[in-house]
């Protein structure tokens, strides 16, 4: 079900009456189409009711009580803010500048305990540019050094969502899930071996259920296997980046055997064994434009990944084109996954309310409905589209500059 | 000599027989040509050999698929010559467009095709690519895109390292590429010679090289060169190291030049005489400085733009396309004064120190200033949807306050790279006489939702999203697990 919507709206500016940012974070957001996952759902005319950063109340009926600011969206269309997931956002300014970098070390002695919530880096200029995006929230996710090849690596370390609103309090909640790598990748970093790689992390696990050590093996520290310990009590999800869909059903099988809380990602061959993750309960992360047989692990890479995986009943959230710079890009690319046969609204809660639930974090963000964080981006068009641009962005109720250092650099040379 | 003229015309029709056929007769033809019987048979001197083989060698074998006159009715219609055509018809002929317009008569038998509620544009051009050269899977034995164990590597053709079975090709053809421009990497400050082709499956790189196009030189400046050679011990180490070393083999390609005209004057001359042995390389720059072959420079920052141009001024070469070329918005009064082109992305930034000033405006404000401007990939899933990327690019000039209109944004995947390949007077916009390469897509193709439902190259309907069997399979996606799309 593609929506029919102006598509070519221009930059009407319909928020004329918000042009600069204020501090009272209560106001009421009138003549809204509202479009949210959640109860609230789509309302041609609807009202948002903020009341210290959180919404009070969404929908058709809501009386705006005398004496509240008022912004008249003039039936523009308003979401919940985006939540990135797979991001290096707060951890990466110039990728190819190691000093600049902090999603991923060497250091021998720290590979589960690493922790992305010790690196965030709030002034970084990949913020505002994702924010210009209409995302408002990110898990960011550590990555591996394989600069020391002898190095045996099986874990990332620990993600972080963060909030991308200005100010340095971007750490929303640290501890939101453990990394880990598989397939071929992840083989290369543990002996060359899917046979090798997953008899070892079944060693690992059995380890870390154990009275603790004053030494392990596998180059893991005691932090390290410490840091397994809310995995292997299903407390944290363990972030499962994987391709093969062989690999995928042994990922399955593990997460039976130890009872382990699974989000997969990159999952480029997830179609093929759709059913068998809808079966188990298990969200995926995915970038629907991933559809380049890039190695032996995703020959079956394919643009309709997505919608195969919904129609199967599969819960998706849809990411961006790399970690950290092309982070806006990720309605878009929901927005391919709907030209693929993904459902519309599924495209819109690919972006909001699954990353929320996927994360647990669904309680106070990820749609619009009363209790939740006022995250609210109002647009010019349709958000999937890319000549749509938001008008107005919200993260905690608090109104975002609509600038970036790539919009001031711009208009230096515009003349 | 008259023998010659049907010989010439059967390779010029681009089968592989007949290119080998020509050959076959164009040598017993040369035994027995006039002017050696003209000579006094006392002394049968040899003619002197040109400087290079003519024709040149690895020609073209390129063959229009078959394909029936065909007329798209009821579209509207992108023109690529910055006009835009609701309600009207494109019609094909014999592989060419014959007419475009509102009110055009389509001719009975015509194969006709309702283009109510769709929208039509030229075929999609990307001029800079490296299918084939880096294909999937990106194994290391696939890895042949830079040759880089030298910064100077002019001699290098990246035609030899096509590998037409990557299944890229066909995905990119599912994103309406019709032609693109496949250039070696940048390692080297010269990284070979880049080539234009048609996207149609092929066994040979001959099969798809585009006939008639010229060849292009892959310059690079910047981080590239200077971070691969830097680090092992040798030139160019800095931005200074490879501007010296960019002015050095002009010098050597100047002297070149000279040494092979004065050669060639000679031997019009009927003095004959030994034909200097030839060096790759330096016959590649020198066709540069003849004017023959056309410059891409990989280069990222204004100042090193600015300083690239002034190599071309000194030297005398001209510069075709600056790529890349994310601070190209900083100098737009110079590009529009050497009438250069830039070939760039929208979305891509940051991922090096010369990418961290890239913005989303760059082509909105060189379009707007008047330099012609390209949306290119670079990329294996971005070449599959620059429509997507040139709206990004167009959004981003509007939200900037610069009005770029479809007509105008149109041109930065149509007809502004078919400029900087060379091939302009033949494909890239839709006017009469020109290669029917031709897309239909199922909305307007500034919409993300958009889908290339219709492709034709040459006027044959290479792909159509109604007809599984258009939808090509490499010989590497044979037997194995491919999904859709």
């Amino acid at each position: 079900m593609q929506r029919r919507l102006p598509v070519f709206t221009g930059l009407a500016l319909v928020l004329a009456a918000v042009a600069t940012p204020v501090a009272a974070q209560t106001f009421a957001i009138t003549n809204a189409h509202l479009l949210t996952p959640g109860p609230v759902g789509e309302v041609e005319n609807g009202t948002v009711l903020v009341r210290d950063g959180r919404i009070s109340a969404a929908g058709s009926n809501v009386a705006v009580p005398a004496g509240v600011r008022t912004i008249d969206a003039k039936g523009a269309i308003v979401t919940p803010g985006l939540i990135a997931v797979n991001t290096a956002l707060g951890l990466i300014e110039v990728s190819s500048v190691d000093g600049s970098v902090d999603n991923k070390t060497h250091n021998s002695g720290i590979s589960a305990s690493f922790d992305v919530q010790y690196g965030l880096n709030p002034d970084s200029t990949l913020i505002p540019i994702a924010r210009l995006g209409g995302v408002t929230h990110a898990v960011v996710m550590p990555d591996y050094d394989d600069s020391d090849k002898e190095r045996e690596l099986p874990f990332a370390g620990r993600a972080a969502l963060i909030s991308l609103g200005e100010g340095a309090a971007i750490l929303h909640r640290p501890g939101v899930g453990m990394m880990l790598e598989l397939g071929e990748d992840g083989a290369a970093r543990i002996g060359g071996s899917r046979a090798a790689e997953f008899v070892q992390l079944r060693q690992i696990f059995d380890l870390a259920r154990q009275a603790p050590r004053d030494e392990y093996p596998f180059e893991l520290s005691q932090a390290d296997v410490a840091a397994l310990k809310p995995v292997l009590a299903s407390t944290m999800p363990l972030i499962v980046v994987v391709h093969r869909a062989s690999d995928i059903q042994q990922v399955l099988k593990l997460a039976r055997d130890y009872k382990l809380k699974i989000i997969l990602s990159g999952a480029e061959e997830a179609w093929r064994v759709a059913d068998e993750i809808a079966t188990a309960r298990i969200p995926v992360l995915i970038n629907p434009t991933s559809n380049i047989p890039s190695n032996f692990d995703m020959l079956g890479a394919s643009l309709q990944n997505a919608s195969i995986l919904k129609a199967a009943g599969v819960e998706i959230a849809i990411g961006g084109n790399d970690a950290g710079h092309r982070v806006r890009e990720m309605r878009y690319n929901a927005g391919l996954a709907v030209s693929r046969g993904l459902p519309y609204a599924a495209g819109i809660e690919a972006l909001t309310l699954a990353p929320a639930r996927i994360f647990g974090v669904a309680d106070q963000m990820g749609s619009i409905a009363p209790g939740k964080a006022a995250d609210i981006v109002i647009w010019d068009g349709d958000p999937l589209e890319p000549l749509t641009q938001p008008t107005a962005i919200f993260i905690a109720g608090k109104e975002q500059p609509l600038t970036s250092r790539a919009t001031e650099l711009g208009k230096r040379y515009t003349r | 000599m008259t023998r010659h003229v049907p010989i010439a015309s059967l390779r010029s029709r681009g089968t592989l027989r007949a290119a080998l056929l020509g050959t076959a007769l164009a040598l017993l033809a040369g035994c027995a040509s006039d002017a050696s019987s003209a000579r006094p048979a006392s002394t049968p001197a040899p003619p002197a050999e040109p400087a290079k083989p003519a024709p040149e060698p690895f020609q073209s074998t390129y063959a229009p698929r078959p394909a029936a006159d065909t007329a798209i009715v009821g579209a509207s219609i992108l023109t690529g010559t910055g006009t835009r055509i609701d309600n009207g018809t494109v019609l094909m002929a014999s592989g060419k467009i014959v007419a475009v317009g509102a009110d055009i008569a389509v001719p009975s038998g015509v194969r006709v095709i309702d283009g109510r509620g769709k929208w039509v544009t030229p075929g999609i051009i990307d001029a800079h690519s490296h299918l084939g050269v880096f294909p999937a899977p990106g194994v290391q034995g696939h890895a042949d895109g830079n040759e880089n164990i030298d910064p100077y590597t002019a001699h290098v053709w990246a035609e030899h390292s096509i590998w037409p079975q990557d299944p890229v090709f066909t995905k990119a053809r599912a994103g309406g590429v019709t032609s693109l421009l496949i250039l070696p990497g940048s390692a080297n400050l010269f990284g070979g010679r880049g080539v234009s082709v048609k996207n149609v499956p092929a066994v040979t790189v001959q099969q798809m090289k585009f006939p008639g196009a010229p060849y292009t030189l892959k310059m690079a400046c910047g981080e590239n060169p200077k971070g691969r050679y830097g680090s092992r011990g040798r030139a160019p180490a800095t931005r200074m190291g490879e501007v010296a070393g960019f002015r050095r083999a002009w010098i050597d390609a100047a002297e070149y030049g000279r040494k092979i005209d004065a050669y060639e004057k000679k031997r019009a001359r009927g003095e004959g005489g030994e034909a200097p042995k030839r060096d790759l390389g330096l016959e590649t720059l020198a066709g540069v400085l003849k004017g023959d072959i056309l410059v891409q420079n990989h280069c990222y920052r204004a100042d090193e733009m600015a300083v690239m141009l002034d190599v071309g001024h000194e030297f005398g070469y001209k510069t075709r396309a600056f790529h890349h070329a994310v601070e190209a918005y900083k100098i737009a009064d110079l590009l529009v004064a050497d009438d250069v082109c830039v070939a760039t992305w929208a979305t891509r930034w940051g991922f090096k120190m010369e990418a961290y000033d890239a913005i989303e405006e760059n082509a909105a404000i060189l379009s707007k200033a008047g330099v012609c401007v390209a949306i290119h990939s670079d990329e294996q899933r971005l070449i599959q949807r620059l429509n997507v990327e040139s709206a990004v690019a167009m959004a981003a000039g509007r939200r900037a306050g610069i009005d770029i209109t479809q007509e105008e944004a149109i041109k930065w995947i149509t007809i502004n790279p078919a400029k900087i390949m060379g091939i302009a007077d033949k494909t890239g916009s839709l006017e009469p006489g020109k290669m029917a390469d031709v897309v239909l897509w199922s909305k307007n193709p500034f919409s993300v939702y958009a889908i290339a439902e219709k492709v034709f190259i040459d006027g044959a309907l290479v792909l159509d999203t109604s007809d599984p069997a258009t939808r090509y399979r490499s010989d590497f996606e044979i037997g194995q697990p491919v999904g859709e799309e």
